[in-house]
């Protein structure tokens, strides 16, 4: 039993909506776990399943040994962070901190020690008597954090809490999420649909669409071996090239041109059903080259470190991802090429499944 | 004169005139209730007095004929005090828990209660006028200011509901479950959460059941006593008594007293009455 | 993630609205159903409980006096619903041409609905008394063969009535509309100004037709008043002269509890509560429909 066991949770609405259709995850103590996934997918639904603000249809939660399904949210031992923090308006950032100890009866001076403690982690100190309406957005989001901490509890729960912050914060806030975990070592389970945030913080990432968990795993078996087309597409940005091949004699065939393969790729296609594939290649496997498939670029859109670059070619147009900048322009022939080892195959039907 | 200001002055001629509509009557008032008998007939319905005299306020307060006694509104004023402010505070506050429990402890049916409950804002009283008085006989407050008391505290439910149901619908959801999370009760999260948050509507709603109720007529004539009418229905007698010189001064002092209390809220609260219509109204 | 659903105690938040919720519901719907009983009993002085079917709802349509009194609330309601709503929305859009008073001017044309309708009746009588009130001013003006007896006229009292009651509910109409045309936003005006729309066509085509919600449920409120006056009416003109200003809530009121009618007076109340509910009920349902 892991520090938190998610079991066949199922949960529908007036019979007929399913937002949640089997959900089985588990993680260690003191693991960082992602629910990651476009809107609609039921990730904050299960965040509010395993926070006790709602009940599961069928299926069990357990936090440690504790079958918690049925157990009310302040019995769980559990502190959350949403995604506009919930401060409360009335009250000073202390009392805010505090007031979670306040409801557990625990006495004023364990209370003070408490936000003493938390504000010196979080180095809100100095914010202790303002209100909530005073901070900024950063500052309300430490408040939020601080006012999770205050009660050290076995599980951390966050829901989105970086989507109400500009570009710069979210980066800022993200690193700082990362060092308190990596301080505290409290079991934490994260939703985002940002899978950049997914990626640099998880230990391990649940990629959900339509109440199933797509995949299961570490940010480099997620990224690396992606375990279907829709976990291929969501994870990485700029996304997979997705290019549809037909088997031919040889192997896989789009457009009429052979398509490069490894020996396990092809033993994997020949086990596999027959029926129409999908080629992947992350942006930053293909490169320019002298030669190799022929195409014209179409845009270039560079970013300081790296140059995006998309090319159409016979197969399709496909976007490439090279470091430092790119000394071609719009309109020029390039030839690009790539390892057939960083393919990913992926069946075209519904399921997307992973061949090979 | 170029444009502009010619329509500036249409504007404000307009504006200006719609002013004196709205303010005749009050003038009237005012200006009547300070003349003798002598001075309503030299200086007109118009004209200021000559010299202003309190007198049909004192008698307005204290002597004029209301029907059978002839001892002012005064009585009348009391008892409307004593009605209002048990009527205003009862309602205001089931309005507040109810608007509480609908807005953040949802439950199966709860929507359904708060439609059938809101009909009771628009429905006409006259259907329950006559069942009220056989109910309120039978528990022995047929003629007292506690029968009133009763009948504008449940008429004033709905109102009150629909007022806090709105105002909690802009309080976050996410703020209840951060609080249930951290272990607050249900009366704790009211309590130490909700109830700080509410001074806005907690005013419109006091100040607009206050308006109401004082200015009530319809239970007031139907539902009172003898000694439990309201200060309405004590001005609408004073006014209409058949005596053989009408007093039309003492009626406007009268008029005045009886406007005074909601007119001072008014202007002193002004804004949160206006809060309050929006509120109401506007959102259904 | 829903509102909270799994309280600690699941009963208590049903329990502390039952009381008031029950005694609403029972004060609301109950009452109307025992009114609905005695329309159709042959209670007179006192309630009797012998059924009677529609007898009293043919007296009803019989009696003179009600019928006069649905003709004033039609006539009434037409001028007194047009008047407010018109000289609600002038005046809404006067005040939001930026004028500088604008918080005085609102205070003045506002302040009639924070008074009791008994005031503004005992005011407007003396107002339009026949002899003493705006006939004298006028004459004294210069306009000897001026009359203003509309007041004991009656055909012409109903007009007094829809006179005050207007002033009293104009402002309530001119405040929702200012409100709702301050929460218009700004871009559209400019974009329509940008376009080349002159000031009124900007009021006439954009603005006023965006505002058609507050519009329908101000027009609602202004409606539900206009059947319920009773209050205006008793004190201005008590009815009178003789019925000629009755109303359906007048109507009620004398045949209940002064003419010792009761089973006709409930028949009445439930011919007002029906009338009501035709324009009432389809607006809520509509309203909280789209609120979903």
């Amino acid at each position: 039993m892991g520090a938190l066991s998610i079991k066949q949770v199922r949960k529908t609405y007036a019979d007929t909506v399913h937002i949640l259709k089997g959900i089985d995850l588990e993680i260690e103590a003191g693991e960082f776990l992602i629910l990651v996934g476009p809107s609609g997918c039921g990730k904050s639904t299960l965040l509010g399943m395993i926070a006790g603000l709602d009940t599961p249809t069928s299926g069990s939660i357990h936090i440690g040994e504790r079958d918690v399904t049925h157990l009310p949210s302040k019995d769980r031992d559990i502190a959350m962070v949403f995604q506009s923090y919930a401060l409360y308006p009335n009250m000073t950032v202390a009392q805010n901190i505090a007031f979670g100890l306040e409801m557990r009866k625990v006495p004023k001076a364990e209370r003070e020690a408490a936000v003493q403690r938390v504000s010196a982690m979080l180095q809100i100190g100095h914010l202790l008597d303002r209100k909530p309406g005073q901070l900024s957005g950063g500052q309300r989001q430490r408040v939020a954090m601080g006012r999770a901490l205050a009660r050290d509890p076995a599980l951390f729960l966050f829901d989105e809490p970086l989507s109400n912050l500009d570009a710069k914060l979210r980066v800022e806030m993200r690193a700082e999420i990362k060092l308190l975990h990596q301080r505290t070592k409290t079991t934490t389970v994260y939703v985002t649909h940002d899978q950049v945030e997914a990626m640099t913080l998880g230990d391990r990432i649940a990629v959900m669409k339509d109440g199933l968990v797509q995949q299961f795993g570490t940010p480099d078996e997620i990224y690396g071996r992606p375990a279907n087309r829709f976990v291929a597409e969501f994870i990485g940005s700029p996304a997979m090239n997705m290019v549809p091949a037909q088997r031919g004699p040889a192997g896989l065939l789009a457009h009429g041109i052979e398509l490069a393969l490894t020996e396990a790729q092809r033993a994997a296609l020949a086990a596999a059903s027959d029926g129409a594939l999908v080629y992947g290649l992350r942006p930053e496997s293909l490169a320019f080259a002298d030669s190799g498939l022929p195409g014209t670029l179409a845009m270039i859109e560079p970013t300081g470190p790296e140059t995006y670059a998309m090319v159409d070619t016979a197969i399709g147009t496909l976007t490439a991802r090279v470091p430092g900048a790119l000394r071609a322009s719009p309109g020029e022939r390039v030839h690009l090429q790539w390892q057939a080892d960083s393919a990913h195959l992926f069946d075209d039907g519904p399921s997307g499944q992973r061949v090979g | 004169m170029n444009r502009l200001t010619l329509h500036r002055l249409i504007l404000w001629t307009a504006l200006l005139l719609f002013s004196a509509y709205f303010l005749l009557p009050l003038y009237v008032m005012v200006a009547t209730s300070l003349k003798d008998a002598e001075q309503m007939r030299t200086t007109g319905l118009l004209g200021l007095p000559d010299s202003p005299t309190l007198a049909a306020w004192a008698k307005a307060w204290s002597s004029a004929c209301t029907g059978v006694d002839c001892s002012g509104l005064q009585p009348f004023f009391w008892n409307s005090v004593q009605m209002v402010v048990p009527a205003v505070l009862v309602s205001t506050a089931l309005g507040a828990l109810n608007g509480y429990v609908l807005t953040k402890w949802r439950f199966r049916g709860s929507e359904t209660l708060f439609a059938l409950l809101l009909f009771g804002v628009f429905m006409p009283m006259q259907v329950v006028l006559l069942p009220m008085s056989q109910v309120l006989g039978w528990l022995g407050i047929a003629s007292s200011i506690w029968g009133l008391i009763l009948m504008h505290v449940l008429a004033g439910i709905p109102s009150t509901t629909l007022f806090f149901r709105n105002y909690y619908l802009g309080l976050p959801d996410e703020l209840i479950k951060a609080a249930m999370l951290d272990g607050a009760s249900f009366w704790q999260i009211f309590r130490r959460i909700v109830l700080p948050l509410s001074t806005p509507i907690l005013v419109v709603t006091l100040i607009w059941q206050f308006t109401a109720i004082w200015n009530d007529f319809l239970y007031g004539v139907v539902f009172s006593g003898a000694d439990s009418k309201p200060i309405t229905v004590g001005l609408n007698n004073l006014a209409n008594t058949s005596s053989v010189v009408k007093e039309y001064n003492v009626d406007m002092a009268a008029a005045l007293i009886a406007a005074l209390p909601t007119l001072f809220v008014y202007i002193v609260a002004g804004k949160y009455f206006v809060r309050g219509l929006t509120a109401g109204a506007v959102k259904g | 993630m829903s509102a909270p659903s799994s309280p600690a105690a699941p009963w208590l938040p049903r329990l502390v609205v039952a009381p008031s919720f029950i005694a609403s519901l029972l004060f609301i719907y109950g009452l109307m159903a025992w009114n609905g009983y005695l329309s159709v009993s042959a209670s007179r002085l006192l309630p009797s409980y012998e059924f009677v079917g529609f007898e009293q709802y043919v007296q009803l349509a019989d009696s003179d006096r009600f019928r006069v009194a649905l003709t004033n609330m039609g006539l009434f309601g037409a001028l007194f619903i047009g008047g407010a709503m018109a000289l609600g929305v002038l005046l809404a859009v006067l005040l939001d041409q930026k004028v500088r008073a604008e918080g005085a001017l609102r205070t003045i044309y506002l302040y009639p609905m924070a008074i009791s309708f008994i005031v503004t009746g005992t005011a407007w009588k003396w107002m339009l008394n026949p002899s003493l009130g705006l006939e004298q001013v006028v004459r004294g003006w210069g306009f000897e063969g001026f009359s203003f007896d509309w007041l004991v006229n009656p055909d012409k009292a109903i007009y007094c009535v829809a006179i005050a009651g207007v002033w009293q509910s104009a402002g309530f109409v001119m405040a929702l509309f200012l409100a709702a045309l301050r929460g218009i936003d700004d871009s559209i005006i400019k974009a329509a100004q940008v376009d080349g729309a002159s000031l009124p066509r900007i009021y006439w085509r954009i603005l006023l037709p965006s505002l058609r919600p507050v519009f329908f449920s101000t027009l609602m409120v202004v409606s539900h008043l206009a059947i319920k006056s009773f209050d205006l009416v008793m004190a201005l003109t008590a009815g009178g002269p003789g019925y000629a200003t009755d109303l359906p809530a007048t109507f009620m009121y004398t045949t209940a509890f002064t003419r010792g009618q009761i089973g006709l007076g409930a028949a009445s109340a439930t011919v007002m509560l029906a009338t009501i509910a035709a324009i009432v009920v389809p607006y809520l349902h509509s309203e909280l429909r789209s609120r979903r």
